[in-house]
């Protein structure tokens, strides 16, 4: 080992001191001002999180954080809890090699082909009447949208995550943007996240395995009755601000987040890139709680491995209103209340890791029609609408590298926005069915990069609403009937 | 295309896909290899015995492909594709030499030593702290640990080192270990402040060559064995093997190794909630101009 590389990773060399009082004065007012003056007493520790920088810094393999990369495993959600830190004397930044960049890239060429049914089409092409209906099939090589991640250590116990995120036409936004205060009182039980990300799920959308259009989300994480005005989604970032706890394990882990009631919106709207409607001035609240435990194996064996439960709950609230100037909205008003509550598994026996959530969503009546501000008379058989269901995912892991998947998904409307006794539509508009099936091979598992090729088909079946996926042409033929979304799905994902 | 015809491509595809991840990985280095642990000894048969838990070393063997191969290698040296990158080196498991033991110098470890030492990690260097593991996986990785070294069939640990109730916290104890830190020349390598500063500190490296730095009592609040009291008494009294920090069971009687164990506790500056500082920093407030200042000058005085 060259010298060079010893001096920069020793932090008792003479540089050390004048970092280390740059870095002090830096942080200790920004603690101080964010968090308050203990947080900066404990300042030198540290944590990390599962992408190639984070492997690059400590020199770890990816498996060591993920099942399959991205899904972490618990020895990645205790980094993650750390705060980006293993917790011992080589999380602060200090102990890098100055050429030590901690920038990931991930993108996905893949070729893939969706298909849906019951779309809108003209007629005749071109003659504008949209009274066709039929099969809209797409099919070719594609890009996905690129993720450039940076995240690290400021400080000890300070940590930061800055994904700025494209679609395939690279319009870009930022999908997490967040600075982490960790060990508060130097205890696991208080660390606080500010900014934009992804709420406290048992099961990650953000960090699962499918790719494809159909299978690539989980219906329930944006799941809205049909006709609500109702914008949230479990799965997406929100913004605000995070208090959670853990135990040292994570065996036990807990959040309260306080959130903007714009759907993570920036710039005072409800969309990451601008052209979003204006967002209202209130909070949401999301609770997170979770417990894991080991189930012993018969007598002789080494047990079946970690077994963790968790129930959730948000309660949010959307404008039904807007003040306006000449028309233009400016900001929400008349808000009205929601909520999803529910709880999730992440279940493993051996090989085998099961991954069932369960959702019941609700709606104040007034979310569920559009242009009547709350106050005014609902229409007849307005009532709250409300739905149930979830998914129940399975992995199987022949090793590190090779892992098949499998989902299942199906979510139920309870309570359509118009009772049906006074609309006439089916009390089971909207509902949905989903089964996906993939396989990922790693081909390349190093600290320095990753590549996995991932093949997957899904199919989703949906009544009286567009797939999820967006994949059609906007319009469903015939709204009574079901609507079929095929994904076949080739990708080689990347990630460095 | 017909869902029959999707079916077809998808199975199609499927088989490409499995076919060339085949072929590919049989050509990749045996690190990706799907079993790059193919070459290791014999692995069925050995086990560990930890609070209760049996471990096994064929799960432990998945667990270190998953976990641990990056640093200490598909041969168990310590050769892992990173380990390049990391100073100190990781651990090379077919030596069998091991820093962490409650067993005298030159014996194996007992299988919970090894397991204190996964769980806990090394907190001045790469080797992470496995707690997030549960505890049956860590069994496990210790008995396939003991498997990369024929020693492990041929011998038994050594007997645990036996550590007497703590004495009490006192100026005269202190005074003692302070004494002891002088004659056995613990300043020469840590330094007079224990700032890893000693005359020696300069010239050491470990059983593979490499340059070593003693530990730094003032910086570090966490020792690599341990962080209690007891954990302290014991590394000075079994010595880490592989390192040239000796065992000086053989010079300490039992009950002056807790003074030194006190003492010690005074170098720790940046140690939150030390009694032991601060009872001694009271004292020096004091008596500081009496005290001979540890080091070459005063090796004479303190015979
Ligand atoms: C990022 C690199 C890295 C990884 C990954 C890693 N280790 Fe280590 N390990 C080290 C280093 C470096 C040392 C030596 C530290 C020293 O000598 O001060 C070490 C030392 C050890 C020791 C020696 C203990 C002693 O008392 O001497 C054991 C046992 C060990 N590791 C087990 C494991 C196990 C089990 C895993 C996987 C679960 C693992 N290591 C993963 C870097 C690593
Ligand atoms: C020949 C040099 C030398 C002498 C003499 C020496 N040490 Fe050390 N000591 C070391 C080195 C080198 C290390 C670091 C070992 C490593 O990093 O693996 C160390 C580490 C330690 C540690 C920390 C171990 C850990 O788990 O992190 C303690 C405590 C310690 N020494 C105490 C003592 C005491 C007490 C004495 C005198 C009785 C002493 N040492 C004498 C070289 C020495």
């Amino acid at each position: 080992m060259s010298t060079k590389f010893r001096e920069g990773a020793n932090p008792m060399n003479t540089k050390w001191s004048r970092w280390k009082t740059i870095w002090t004065c830096a942080f200790l007012l920004i603690a101080i001002v964010l968090c308050d003056a203990r947080a900066a007493s404990a300042l030198p520790t540290g944590k990390v999180m599962a992408l190639p920088m984070f492997a690059r810094k400590y020199g770890l393999p990816c498996s060591a954080c993920h099942t399959a990369w991205p899904e972490l495993n618990n020895f990645g959600q205790v980094f993650r809890d750390n705060g980006y830190q293993l917790m011992n004397d080589r999380d602060s930044p200090i102990w890098q090699n100055p050429s030590y960049f901690p920038i990931s890239f991930r993108i996905t060429p893949s070729w893939h082909r969706e298909s849906t049914t019951n779309q809108a089409f003209d007629s005749v092409p071109g003659n504008g009447d949209g009274l066709g209906v039929g099969t809209l099939t797409q099919a070719g090589f594609d890009l996905s949208g690129m993720d450039l991640w940076s995240g690290g250590t400021l400080y000890k116990n300070i940590s930061f995550i800055l994904l700025p995120s494209s679609d395939p036409t690279a319009v870009w936004h930022f999908e997490s943007a967040f600075i982490r205060f960790d060990n508060l009182w130097h205890s696991p039980w208080l660390n606080v996240k500010f900014g934009r990300f992804e709420l406290d799920n048992l099961i990650s959308e953000k960090r699962f395995l499918f790719l494809s259009a159909n299978g690539g989300l989980y219906q329930i994480y944006h799941f809205n009755v049909p006709g609500s005005i109702n914008n949230f989604g479990y799965g997406d970032n929100q913004i605000g601000v995070e208090l959670a706890g853990h135990s040292a394990n994570s065996y036990t882990r807990y959040s309260v987040s306080m959130l903007s009631s714009n759907e993570g919106g920036v710039n005072f709207t409800t969309d990451v890139v601008p052209g979003g409607s204006p967002s209202n001035r209130t909070y949401d609240v999301n609770l997170a709680f979770s417990q894991a435990f080991n189930a012993p194996g018969p007598p002789g064996e080494s047990g079946f491995g970690l077994e963790r439960v968790g129930a959730f709950a948000y309660i949010g609230q959307r404008p039904t209103n807007f003040e306006t100037e000449l028309g233009t909205q400016l900001v929400g008003i008349n808000n009205k209340p929601f909520y999803r509550i529910g709880f999730a598994g992440d279940l493993s026996y051996k090989n085998l890791e099961l991954m069932p959530l369960f959702m019941y969503g609700h709606d104040n009546p007034y979310l569920g029609q559009f242009g009547v501000p709350a106050g005014s008379t609902l229409p007849a058989g307005a009532q709250a609408p409300t739905f149930y269901g979830g998914f129940l995912e399975a992995h199987y892991y022949f090793n590190p590298q090779n892992v098949a998947l499998a989902r299942f998904e199906q979510i139920n409307v309870g309570q359509q926005a118009i009772s049906p006794s006074v609309s006439g539509v089916s009390g089971s508009n909207g509902n949905i069915t989903a089964v996906s099936f993939g396989y990922r091979w790693y081909p390349i598992m190093f600290s320095r990069a990753g590549v996995a090729l991932d093949g997957e088909f899904s199919r989703v079946r949906t009544i009286g609403q567009e797939p999820e996926s967006g994949n059609g042409s906007g319009f469903i033929g015939n709204p009574t009937a079901a609507v079929w979304s095929n994904s076949i799905y080739f990708g080689i994902d990347f990630d460095f | 295309m017909t869902l029959k015809k999707f079916a077809v491509t998808f199975a199609l595809g499927s088989i490409a896909l499995l076919t060339a991840g085949a072929r590919v990985s049989t050509a990749q280095s045996h690190v990706n290899s799907p079993d790059p642990l193919l070459g290791t000894p014999s692995v069925a048969t050995e086990t560990s015995q930890v609070n209760g838990l049996t471990g096994h070393a064929e799960e432990g063997k998945h667990q270190y492909r998953r976990f641990c191969i990056g640093c200490h290698g598909p041969d168990g040296n310590g050769q892992g594709m990173n380990a390049q990158w990391i100073d100190p080196q990781p651990r090379d498991f077919t030596e069998a030499t091991f820093k962490c033991r409650s067993t005298p110098t030159g014996t194996l470890p007992t299988d919970e030593d090894l397991f204190n030492a996964i769980t806990r990690g090394f907190v001045t260097t790469n080797m992470p702290s496995w707690r997030p593991l549960n505890p049956q996986q860590r069994a496990d990785l210790v008995a396939f640990i003991k498997t990369w070294s024929p020693r492990w069939a041929k011998e038994k640990p050594g007997a645990v080192l036996n550590i007497p109730p703590e004495t009490a916290v006192t100026i005269e104890s202190i005074l003692h270990g302070r004494e002891l830190f002088q004659k056995l020349e613990c300043w020469k390598c840590h330094g007079p402040e224990g700032h890893a500063d000693g005359p020696s500190a300069s010239t050491l490296t470990d059983s593979k060559g490499n340059p070593i730095k003693p530990f730094n009592f003032s910086t570090g609040e966490r020792f690599m064995c341990g962080d209690s009291n007891r954990d302290l008494y014991r590394i000075f009294m079994t010595g880490l093997d592989g390192s040239p920090m000796p065992s000086f069971a053989d010079v300490i009687q039992p009950n002056d190794a807790w003074d030194l164990v006190h003492f010690l506790r005074t170098l720790q500056v940046a140690l939150p909630n030390n009694q032991e500082l601060t009872l001694w920093q009271s004292y020096k407030a004091a008596h500081g101009k009496d005290l001979k200042p540890i080091g070459p000058d005063s090796a004479g005085g303190a015979q």
